[in-house]
């Protein structure tokens, strides 16, 4: 029996190997997504463009400028004359913000602090202009307190001591890099799942298939090891990728990192057969696999939080086999996170196998009886 | 036959024109997959994506270990406690704490140690300890800026309720233009139009086009006295009215639904998108033009234009912090001009020192692909 099996998987693989368009599909994309996302999706800024408007003529002014013009987050692009040019720079996006300092600044510093400077962020992005005014207001608490210290005042009572866990220097490509893993063997996977049946059925040889000695488990079966050991693969090169090309950390436990693959993948794989069972064409095949992509990546977490999105999507994304994955990936690279940590994931994404796998071998049956 | 020798060749061309148009109209009412995938696809994906993405971090898990109290710690929390940004979780020991981060129930530790009271006005000063969870550097660092915000706050009641003077020396009074509540959304939902439209412009097309040669007949329409440029303008007119109804259904759900501010013209916008639309319709037509093959078209809109749209428009990722490589890259997406002006019509308003140049991109892009669909069909007639 498991030689029907396995002659019926190296038959898939070869079938997946040999027709163009579905090598490039094993290939194209992961190749390009990876290097786009391993280097194009970052949420970490440098080079911002700044400009000044500095209406006093004071040392202190002088030395609050240089730390902004110093900082590696913002390049300084324009020093502003007139109060009207704010205006103009930031609604062309010239820069991305305008630290404004007026002409009592000395004055106020020197007898009625505090002294005032305003910062002009476009909005335009929330998130670029929040965390913006986060760094200047790091570079003026430093300004402080070095102020303070020299002309021997108190200072403040308290002070904020940071420390970031798992990931020091907050790299956005350490949290981007190990997601395309959870990524890639889902894209990947669901496609060529997808795909098997449909193409069978476009070119009339699925019936050929079930008049061989092969019973429809074993057809299934068959169906299902090839996908998982290309999206086996596929994630392996990824992970080898992420570790060697962008030198993201692993910490943890390979032989986990490979029970949670494989529970996804087959998790994945159930989705993909059910899809196959459904559709009669290649083209309604790729369509479906899309339909359920989309909103499978954007509710996983994968380009932001869960936590963050509205609390009536949060609960969807529980029947989501990537969102676990994603947590156990992210997890054992740079968290090294432990066997107990990984195993509350694993249950849910079994379940999801499970299920999504059944309902498949249902269909099946009932599309075929 | 005779009457068409009485005919004005423009009079030809535009009843020739007329017929094709007829052909496609019906074409599109009698199947349904391009009307679903122009109406029914963006309000699918503009309702996932707008409630699914969101950079807003509230009421982000937060432990606050307080090894003993008194009457600073406990200002200090209730300070904190008043934020919407923290959902703070005291707990009993820093070892307590550190185990909730690691298992990811807490985002962020905050921790006053046992001789934070006495510390208060020594000349060091007390430490506040703050750990977040680095993992996702983004809300990690969201995180760092909001108890520093609410650091800053407390600081300033403790002056007041202490009656000494803490004010620092220099303040910062941020003032964020165009979007002054922050709210990721607003930003958001106008450029996921942008990565919507460009998905089902180029889907729209490029099936389309691929299926004519599929089914050959392509090969047919090109025999007939038809021009290449009339059955390019034949194929686009129908889609572009399809097209242009998913953008209104589009910014009518960004307005209605997601509460998204419009302080721009109508009349500025139907433009910038009738110039996108035709950059996005004339890309599909180009797909389909080379690949001639429904599921290679397919697979190459999705791969070609949805992707880069969605990382390398700026929509989310900020370009200016890209490699410079990278940055050159975005120059050739259409999508990063029509989210450039998006968000400023939605967010800033007409500033025509972003929407004209932008839009000139657009339209030098529309040129291009339509230009390049026009003699790739040419060719295919050799």
């Amino acid at each position: 029996m498991w030689q029907k099996i396995r002659a019926l998987v190296v038959k898939e693989l070869l079938a997946v190997w040999k027709d163009p368009r579905s090598r490039f599909v094993l290939i194209g994309p992961p190749i390009i997504q990876l290097l786009v996302f391993g280097y194009a999706a970052t949420y970490d800024l440098v080079d911002v463009p700044i400009a000044f408007y500095v209406e006093d003529s004071g040392g202190d002014a002088r030395d609050l400028v240089a730390r902004f013009a110093g900082s590696p987050i913002f390049r300084p692009t324009a020093n502003l004359e007139r109060q009207s040019d704010i205006a103009r720079v930031i609604d062309s996006r010239e820069v991305s913000l305008v630290l404004h300092i007026g002409q009592n600044f000395s004055r106020d510093l020197a007898v009625s602090q505090p002294a005032r400077v305003q910062l002009i962020v476009d909005g335009r992005n929330s998130n670029t202009a929040l965390i913006l005014t986060g760094y200047a207001n790091t570079i003026v608490r430093d300004f402080n307190l070095e102020w303070l210290r020299q002309k021997g005042e108190r200072l403040p009572p308290a002070s904020l001591v940071v420390r970031s866990w798992f990931n020091p220097n907050l790299q956005s490509r350490w949290f981007i890099v190990p997601g395309i893993v959870a990524l890639l063997s889902l894209v990947v996977t669901l496609v060529v799942t997808a795909l098997s049946v449909a193409r069978e059925r476009e070119l009339g040889t699925f019936d050929q298939l079930l008049v061989t000695p092969l019973s429809t488990a074993q057809i299934l079966l068959g169906k299902s090891l090839a996908p998982l050991l290309i999206g086996l693969v596929e994630g392996t090169v990824i992970v080898a990728a992420a570790v060697l090309w962008f030198g993201v950390p692993f910490l943890g436990s390979l032989a986990l990192l490979y029970v949670g693959l494989i529970l996804f993948l087959l998790a994945v794989i159930g989705v993909g057969l059910t899809i196959s069972s459904l559709v009669r064409t290649q083209q309604q095949a790729i369509l479906g696999a899309f339909l359920f992509l989309v909103p499978a990546v954007i509710l996983s977490g994968f380009a932001t939080p869960i936590a963050n999105m509205s609390p009536a999507v949060q609960p969807i994304t529980l029947i989501n086999p990537m969102r676990y994955f994603l947590v156990i990936v992210r997890g054992l690279f740079i968290q090294g996170m432990s066997a107990e940590l990984v195993a509350q994931q694993l249950w849910p994404l079994a379940l999801i196998a499970v299920v999504s796998l059944t309902i498949a071998g249902r269909l099946f049956r009932s599309r075929l009886s | 036959m005779i009457a068409r020798s009485s005919m004005s060749p423009s009079s030809a061309r535009r009843m020739r024109i007329g017929g094709l148009l007829r052909k496609e109209s019906l074409q599109i009412l009698r199947d349904p997959s391009s009307i679903a995938i122009a109406f029914v696809l963006p309000v699918v994906l503009l309702l996932i994506f707008g409630y699914g993405i969101s950079l807003d971090a509230r009421k982000v898990p937060t432990a606050l270990v307080i090894e003993s109290g008194s009457s600073q710690t406990a200002s200090f929390a209730a300070s904190f406690a008043q934020s919407p940004y923290f959902d703070l979780r005291p707990t009993a020991t820093r070892q307590a704490a550190e185990a909730a981060l690691i298992s990811g129930d807490v985002s962020a530790v905050i921790v006053l140690r046992s001789d934070f009271s006495r510390r208060l006005y020594t000349p060091g000063g007390a430490p506040i300890q703050l750990i977040v969870n680095g993992s996702d550097a983004n809300t990690a660092r969201l995180m760092t800026g909001y108890v520093e915000g609410a650091w800053v706050a407390w600081l300033e009641q403790l002056s007041r309720e202490e009656g000494v003077s803490l004010t620092p020396p220099i303040v910062v009074e941020p003032r964020i233009w165009f979007n002054a509540a922050v709210r990721s959304r607003d930003f958001l939902v106008p450029g996921l139009i942008a990565i919507i439209m460009t998905l089902i412009g180029a889907l729209l097309t490029s099936l389309v086009i691929a299926r004519e040669w599929e089914r050959g007949t392509m090969e047919a329409l090109l025999v007939t006295p038809v021009s290449t440029s009339e059955l390019l303008l034949a194929k686009l007119v129908p889609y572009f009215v399809l097209g242009m109804g998913g953008m209104i259904l589009s910014v009518v759900m960004a307005i209605l639904l997601f509460d998204v501010p419009f302080r721009g013209s109508f009349l500025a916008l139907t433009a910038a998108s009738s110039l996108f639309l035709l950059t996005a319709l004339g890309m599909g037509l180009l797909i389909s033009t080379v690949s001639k093959n429904q599921f290679v078209a397919g697979q190459i809109a999705i791969i070609v234009t949805f992707l880069p749209a969605f990382i390398l428009s700026g929509f989310i990722f900020d370009i200016q912090s890209m490699p410079t490589v990278v940055q050159w890259i975005t120059h050739v997406i259409a999508a990063r001009y029509f989210v450039t002006i998006l968000q400023t019509s939605f967010l800033a308003g007409d500033l025509w020192a972003v929407i004209v140049p932008n839009a000139l991109a657009l339209a030098l892009m529309a040129v291009f692909f339509l230009g390049i669909t026009k003699r790739k069909t040419l060719k295919r007639l050799e």
